[in-house]
């Protein structure tokens, strides 16, 4: 709990415990309603008859240029994946730009560029923005918010609650995990340790649609952002009546994320991903939607990674690449690297 | 106390050396070990920074094939025990 | 079984090729863990209780579910082993009233930014405008001295023997270049006196599970007094999940015939005799002095002051500081848990006013302190 003379800490801002706290304690407790408790990536509302989803985000990322992309990619993939993974077909966006006195016209162009093509390729319209000015140093060069908006697929309202999760279904995720939060610390290069490895930021509408356009039995889907593979597991498993075992050797990593990771002491679970889709699927179609995902580009990689059991609820256990066991919990705040 | 991590040396310059760990790159000083010693292929223990000792390839094939020996152990141990109806250590 | 050819299958025919990362996959073969936890269960009859003192260590029986593949009659406790929860609240006071000195950058690894001081964190003091940066080596921090020549920076060094030449380099290095608005507030420690502290309080073990990166640094005739006096085994020990299960093992055959000793299981980099170049270091910028044990107390010659020749690198000499009185919590006994003496679920604080989120002692900040590590990996905790 926060008292008056605490201040914000990163941690509050990394997607583990202390921001869920503060969401919880702060904001929800203040603007309590029925929509906003739920805590969903993406409010499920209704206008008259039409059942519309609607989501934010803010992009505040550092370095602007990363490998494998740029905060223009992550402005259009965030909000549309959360549309997506919300059963809802994304639509509109707003855009509205932070932008600090001295930012290179040439760099806000590039961004602008790749907002316009992913957005495109994504088929979403931009059709309002914003634009502010700050005086230098107010600002870290520049931060991106997008609103998006969406229909409701038919049946599928239900999907980001994880209502419909039970015993004997299966995880799924697309690809390989850790790609973007190792390739942003890689181009930070406070570390100095330079990887070979790109951001996985993609927009899902697509691969979403794949798979629920050739077999149904979706029970949910999240993203994967901030927080990881790890964090939405934790979030999910909570106050269940089941439980969820994941298996260490599935889970898709590429060698160069491990390589960081393990020099400076980091779970490949709980870091960020910018493209990677978390499916719970009815067990008996679960080898149906793994075909699925890896006949689309962005599924190539795709792996059944756990399961939804009966035992141990509320909990996610991991299966180790030993066979050992061990519970995979939300983390507290930013991994560091550490000495020890 | 701990978190080193063996790594290639791929390249060295002076007291320093560029190591890989797994396609990941590091440039790491190597004050701590004699340079003679070293050459690009060896494999060190990187630890903040610092490469603190060269890995032994003779010994870690030496550790790989004990850890072959405990399944002849293992189970010629459950043979024993079939034969004679204990456990012997 | 299901697993493993469910895992070659993905390495033979995966769109992608898995590469072993050398000298750590093979000793993570799920094959070999099982049937030396197989041999394990066979050996062990008589009731065991190892510790270890090395956070690393701890981290990684956590992470690989060692402790779920170990029969009952062997217990697993973990001791003083995390340089960060063996730090007195007073050196974070310490550190945090550097903080707040004109044009000071505090440098530091990133295991000390959420560790509690007496009133603040070095995380909350940076939220408040201090200038406390993280880095991942010494040589960062002399990087940005270099880059910052009107501003000191103060680097705050902390961990055992692994780290400590590190931190010696770092001021040779800062010597030769003559970077003089460079120093190290040292809180660096050594493994030895702890390890007797313990068993003088009459903690109850059968053996030491030996720190490997440790004694990658000092050599192994450093442990030679534990068999001697106490008799009591020290396998040191490598951390990958093979490691640590032979070294159960050669711990439990020791205890098994009554024949403690001393034995290095992690040979690809602990020899007998250490590093002697990075001892020669050590040797040369520190001297031994008596320190302050968070659980254990006052032990003598157990920690590193750096020598007056280095006395313009050595930020106790070169800073006046006040520095607040230092304040323990009541309800935390982070000490009794350092010493294996109580578990984290003793603690009336565990779990409750103490939580990884909001840590009240040092066991529970550091990933690797005992009670972070319950917490996380337990499923009793919550």
């Amino acid at each position: 709990m926060m008292k008056k003379n605490d201040k914000i800490l990163l941690g509050h801002g990394s997607g583990g415990r202390l921001s869920h706290e503060l969401i919880r304690d702060l904001f929800v407790k203040h603007f309590s309603n029925p929509t906003l408790i739920k805590q969903s990536d993406a409010a499920l509302l209704q206008l008259g008859s039409t059942h519309v989803a609607m989501t934010t985000d803010a992009f505040v990322v550092d370095p602007l240029f990363f490998p494998g992309g740029n905060i223009g990619n992550l402005a259009i993939a965030g909000t549309v994946n959360d549309l997506s993974v919300s059963g809802a077909i994304p639509r509109y966006l707003s855009a509205s730009f932070i932008i600090e006195e001295g930012l290179p016209f040439e760099a806000l162009e590039q961004v602008v560029i790749t907002m316009a093509e992913e957005a495109r390729k994504a088929s979403v319209e931009i059709v309002t923005g914003d634009t502010k000015v700050v005086d230098r140093g107010k600002c870290d060069k520049l931060f991106i918010n997008t609103t998006g908006i969406g229909e409701i697929r038919a049946g599928a309202g239900n999907i980001a609650s994880g209502d419909l999760i039970k015993a004997g279904d299966k995880i799924l995720v697309n690809g390989f995990i850790g790609d973007h939060g190792m390739a942003v610390m890689s181009a930070r290069n406070q570390l100095h340790i330079k990887a070979p490895v790109e951001s996985d930021c993609a927009c899902l509408n697509g691969l979403i649609d794949h798979v629920f356009n050739a077999t149904g039995e979706v029970h949910f889907m999240r993203d994967a952002t901030r927080g990881g593979v790890g964090t939405v597991m934790a979030e999910i498993v909570a106050s269940r009546p089941w439980g969820i075992q994941l298996f260490e050797a599935e889970i898709p990593i590429r060698q160069a994320v491990r390589g960081i990771c393990e020099l400076l002491g980091f779970d490949p679970l709980y870091v960020a991903n910018e493209g990677k889709v978390v499916m719970v699927v009815d067990g008996a179609f679960a080898d149906k939607v793994l075909q699925q995902l890896k006949s689309h580009p962005l599924g190539q990689d795709a792996a059944i990674i756990g399961e939804v059991v009966e035992r141990h609820p509320g909990k996610t256990w991991l299966q180790t690449s030993i066979g050992g066991n061990r519970i995979v919990d939300m983390p507290a705040g930013e991994q560091l690297p550490r000495i020890c | 106390m701990c978190l080193s991590i063996p790594a290639k040396i791929e390249q060295i310059e002076g007291d320093m050396a560029l190591c890989t760990v797994g396609g990941a790159e590091y440039h790491a000083s190597i004050q701590m070990l004699d340079y003679e010693e070293l050459n690009v292929g060896d494999y060190v223990l990187l630890h903040t920074g610092f490469a603190i000792q060269k890995i032994s390839k003779e010994e870690a094939d030496e550790t790989l094939k004990i850890f072959n020996e405990f399944e002849k152990l293992n189970v010629s141990l459950d043979e024993e025990e079939i034969q004679t109806g204990k456990r012997i250590v | 079984m299901y697993l493993s050819t469910k895992r070659k299958y993905r390495l033979e025919n995966a769109s992608y090729k898995v590469e072993i990362m050398k000298y750590i996959d093979e000793y993570r073969d799920k094959d070999k863990v099982l049937s030396l936890a197989a041999l394990i269960r066979k050996t062990s009859v008589k009731p065991i209780r190892l510790m270890e003192v090395c956070g690393g260590h701890t981290m990684s029986i956590q992470r690989f579910g060692i402790p779920s593949l170990l029969p009952e009659t062997i217990e697993l406790v973990s001791g003083p082993g995390c340089p960060v929860c063996v730090t007195s609240r007073s050196f974070i006071d310490q550190a945090i009233a550097y903080s707040k000195l004109e044009n000071v950058i505090i440098t530091t690894y990133g295991d000390l930014i959420r560790v509690p001081g007496s009133t603040s964190t070095l995380d909350k003091e940076k939220a408040a405008g201090a200038d406390i940066r993280m880095v991942y080596s010494i040589l960062d921090a002399l990087n940005i001295a270099k880059a910052n020549k009107h501003k000191k920076v103060i680097f705050l060094g902390i961990g055992f023997e692994t780290t400590s030449p590190a931190s010696a380099a770092g001021i040779i290095k800062a010597q030769m270049a003559g970077l003089f608005n460079f120093s190290v507030f040292s809180a660096h420690k050594i493994m030895p006196p702890p390890m007797a502290a313990l068993i003088d309080e009459g903690v109850n073990i059968n053996g030491y599970i030996g720190p490997g990166h440790v004694s990658t640094i000092t050599g192994s005739h450093i442990y030679d007094f534990i068999p001697q006096k106490y008799g009591l085994g020290v396998v040191i020990s490598g951390f990958e999940p093979l490691d640590l299960l032979q070294s159960v093992y050669m711990l439990v055959k020791q205890h098994e015939t009554n024949s403690p000793k001393v034995e290095i299981q992690y040979s690809r980099v602990v020899k007998p005799e250490g590093n002697a170049k990075a001892q020669d270091m050590l040797d040369e910028v520190f001297y031994l002095r008596k320190d302050w044990w968070r659980g254990l107390g006052e032990l003598e010659a157990s920690g590193m002051g750096i020598r007056d020749k280095y006395a313009e690198f050595d930020a106790e000499k070169q800073f006046d500081v006040e520095v607040e009185p230092t304040r323990e919590d009541k309800g935390c006994i982070c000490g009794d848990i350092l010493k294996g003496l109580k578990k984290p679920s003793d603690c009336k604080l565990f779990g409750k006013a103490c939580t990884p989120a909001e840590p009240v002692g040092a066991c529970m900040v550091s990933n690797e302190g005992a009670c972070h590590a319950y917490y996380r990996y337990n499923k009793d905790s919550q």
